[in-house]
């Protein structure tokens, strides 16, 4: 997104094409987060089901695969429950606050040559800004449901999600530092087309932090301790029914794409690949980033809250800022 | 203001310490990680605990009071209710009180099979302790493997007992139905392949470096906590005390089988927890050893009681090592149709007890380490 297209002095040649190319854009992106988190939520399942060796869903439909839709409209008709004692307009604000930026985290993200929404030099900035907004719901959530393990829960994430978000801005920094921009489209351009001519032979460091903070940003397990069910019963989200509930799953599984299109776009070469470049090279590495959290998921215990902190802030946030030092003194030899 | 005082006995009895910015949450009696109706009042000061207080009673049954109320016959499928993970050393102690206080003599071949069936029952329930335990830390995987290999047991105890969960095998002078030779086969079936399994549990899970961060150095329970509550089982195992009421008072043919204690001097949730892992083994060495050598022979005494029998005049004590610590059977007689008394001495009951002390100044997820690691079952607890 060219800042100087807003300010050209005739907006009339301009602005309809930016206008168009948005809602047409942010249209699509709608139709596709819908359409994913369905598509995940089975995939999850069956690789739950895997990895327990038990079939994961099997009765609604061919194998299964109507059974989010099943799961969807149940959701959709159970009724809505405001607690007693609870804020009720932040209580049903919280779940759109955690859904709607996802859509925005979206626009900048190059997936294929052709295929993006908007092009911006602040893409990078544009996602980490707008991911912000997750904090600020689950915390509205827990805030204001008025329940003592959702308050519980709501503290955690704060705190997890505020620590976390400076390694992950850290290791972003590191590679937009070698690559001397914050525009996605560029820095993927710039990459080749086989591994070792991607970011992640030059920045291991970075992506290794990278997706550990992504863990925790999207409140994935080992890491998912704002709703540790077994502590906290569902942690912020514990007194929200049908849809409320429903619009944070969705905004996790959004979320999940998004940090895993960002890793795939930084740090493996986004639409390059070997042969034939193109979204489904991108498409392809997204959907390996997400089986691999699933699979860390259903194997891995969940980490205590101190440890969680002591992890970030005595070795992700020092080997980030290293890292981030030694690139910007690498670059400046 | 309403009539009724807000809150219910216990609430009202467990005030806020007075401090500002403390929360009394109610853990339970619904809660996922209390495993049933246990109820735990809990103050915290953010995630550390301050303190706590475990409420009981939610499953209340009076297997003492029913024990009072019934024949000596009409109270066996009761002991299979009180522990339903380790129904069978439950039957066995109530069958050996009643057999000390009757004087009945027990065939060899029966103490055998209640020697194989009630080790493969504790098996099964440290199977599941495992697979609940790291539930409750927050890996979802390993209860379906246990559960896999746990069903296996459960199919094989199906044919003798009949029955999956709540048996009532035992019986006054022997077992209810022999061990068929179909049974013994699958079970040396088993044992090998449950062997094979353990070493991908301990690769897996046990030797994973966020489990052993969650339970090494967490809930010490040294030995003079247990001493003064009274802890017995994989407890005071992992406090280091070499207590196995197995080996300490051997009853029926334990003093024949070549087993070990295991004991971890650690005292925290991690020497617990291989104590129970080690445990298994052990069992499966006890089975191996009873299956080359049972003999022949009936499987209930020729002088075994009829439906209408009643003990004759006395009182008499048994105590068996269960899944979870030392099990004890208190029966008094009067010579009449019902037992004069019932007791019952469940471990459960007294591990919890240490609960509120190992708990204090704890983080609210090592609470639940703590609470996982002393394999409660709740009914056990309120009988």
């Amino acid at each position: 997104m060219n800042i100087s297209n807003w300010t050209a002095p005739d907006p009339f040649v301009t602005t309809p094409d930016m206008l168009i190319r948005l809602v047409v854009g942010l249209l699509a992106l709608a139709a596709f987060v819908g359409a994913n988190a369905t598509i995940l939520v089975y995939v999850e399942r069956k690789v739950a089901g895997f990895i327990q060796r038990r079939p994961g869903p099997f009765e609604v439909g061919p194998q299964g695969i109507l059974q989010t839709i099943a799961d969807a409209a149940k959701l959709i008709g159970k009724q809505l429950v405001t607690p007693r004692g609870s804020d009720g307009f932040l209580f049903w604000l919280a779940p759109i606050v955690g859904f709607l930026p996802v859509f925005v985290m979206f626009l900048p993200i190059p997936w294929g040559e052709s295929t993006y929404v908007v092009q911006s030099d602040v893409g990078v900035l544009l996602i980490l800004a707008f991911a912000g907004f997750g904090v600020l719901s689950l915390c509205l959530a827990g805030w204001a449901s008025a329940s003592k393990w959702g308050l519980i829960g709501a503290a955690r994430a704060v705190a997890q999600s505020v620590g976390y978000e400076i390694p992950l801005l850290l290791a972003v920094l590191a590679v937009c530092f070698s690559h001397g921009s914050m525009d996605l489209m560029a820095i993927v351009k710039e990459q080749g087309g086989w591994p070792w001519q991607w970011n992640v032979a030059t920045q291991p460091l970075a992506f290794f932090i990278y997706f550990v903070c992504a863990l925790a940003e999207t409140n994935r397990a080992p890491f998912d301790l704002p709703e540790a069910e077994s502590e906290l019963t569902a942690g912020f989200h514990t007194e929200y029914s049908g849809m409320g509930f429903g619009l944070f799953f969705l905004a996790e599984y959004a979320n999940m794409i998004v940090v895993c299109s960002m890793a795939t776009a930084l740090f493996l070469g986004g639409f390059q690949g070997p042969a034939a470049p193109g979204p489904w090279w991108f498409l392809l590495k997204v959907y390996g980033l997400l089986l691999v959290m699933m699979w860390m998921r259903w194997t891995y215990p969940r980490v205590r809250f101190d440890q969680l902190l002591n992890l970030n802030w005595k070795w992700l946030l020092p080997l980030a800022t290293l890292n981030l030092l030694a690139t910007a003194v690498a670059l400046k030899l | 203001m309403s009539v009724f005082p807000k809150g219910d006995f216990y609430t009202r009895h467990f005030q806020p310490s007075g401090k500002e910015e403390t929360l009394v949450v109610n853990m339970g009696p619904q809660h996922p990680s209390t495993h049933g109706v246990l109820r735990i009042i809990v103050e915290l000061d953010g995630e550390y605990i301050l303190r706590c207080e475990p409420v009981l009673g939610y499953v209340h049954r009076m297997h003492e009071k029913m024990g009072e109320n019934r024949s000596w016959v009409q109270y066996w499928p009761n002991t299979g209710r009180v522990d339903y993970l380790h129904a069978l050393a439950w039957n066995w102690a109530y069958a050996g009180a009643v057999e000390k206080l009757a004087g009945i003599e027990v065939p060899e071949r029966a103490e055998y099979i209640r020697v194989i069936t009630c080790e493969l029952n504790r098996v099964s329930s440290h199977l599941l302790w495992w697979g609940a335990y790291l539930l409750d830390l927050g890996a979802f995987t390993p209860i379906m493997y246990a559960f896999d290999d746990r069903e296996e047991i459960m199919d094989m105890l199906q044919m003798p007992t009949g029955s999956r969960l709540t048996y009532c095998y035992y019986r006054f002078g022997g077992v209810s139905a022999d061990l068929s030779d179909e049974f013994l086969k699958r079970l040396s079936r088993f044992i090998p392949y449950l062997r094979s399994r353990l070493p991908m549990y301990r690769d897996l899970v046990t030797e994973n470096v966020i489990l052993r961060k969650r339970v090494e150095d967490v809930g010490h329970i040294d030995e003079d906590m247990c001493r003064r509550y009274g802890c017995t089982g994989p407890v005071v195992r992992g406090a280091g005390v070499a207590y196995d009421v197995r080996k300490a008072e051997p009853y029926s043919v334990y003093d024949r089988f070549d087993f070990r204690i295991p004991t971890y001097p650690e005292a925290d949730a991690f020497a617990r927890y291989m104590v129970r892992m080690d445990e298994i083994e052990e069992s499966l060495k006890i089975i191996e050893q009873a299956i080359a050598t049972i003999p022949d022979g009936p499987y209930l005494s020729k002088s075994a009681p009829k439906p209408k029998w009643s003990a004759p005049k006395g009182e008499a004590c048994f105590a068996v090592e269960g899944a979870r610590g030392k099990i004890t059977y208190y029966v008094a007689s009067d010579g009449g149709r019902t037992p004069y008394r019932v007791k019952l001495r469940s471990p459960s009951y007294c591990n919890l007890s240490c609960f509120a002390e190992a708990a204090k100044g704890v983080i609210l997820a090592d609470a639940v380490s703590i609470l996982g690691s002393l394999d409660l079952v709740i009914p056990e607890i309120d009988r």
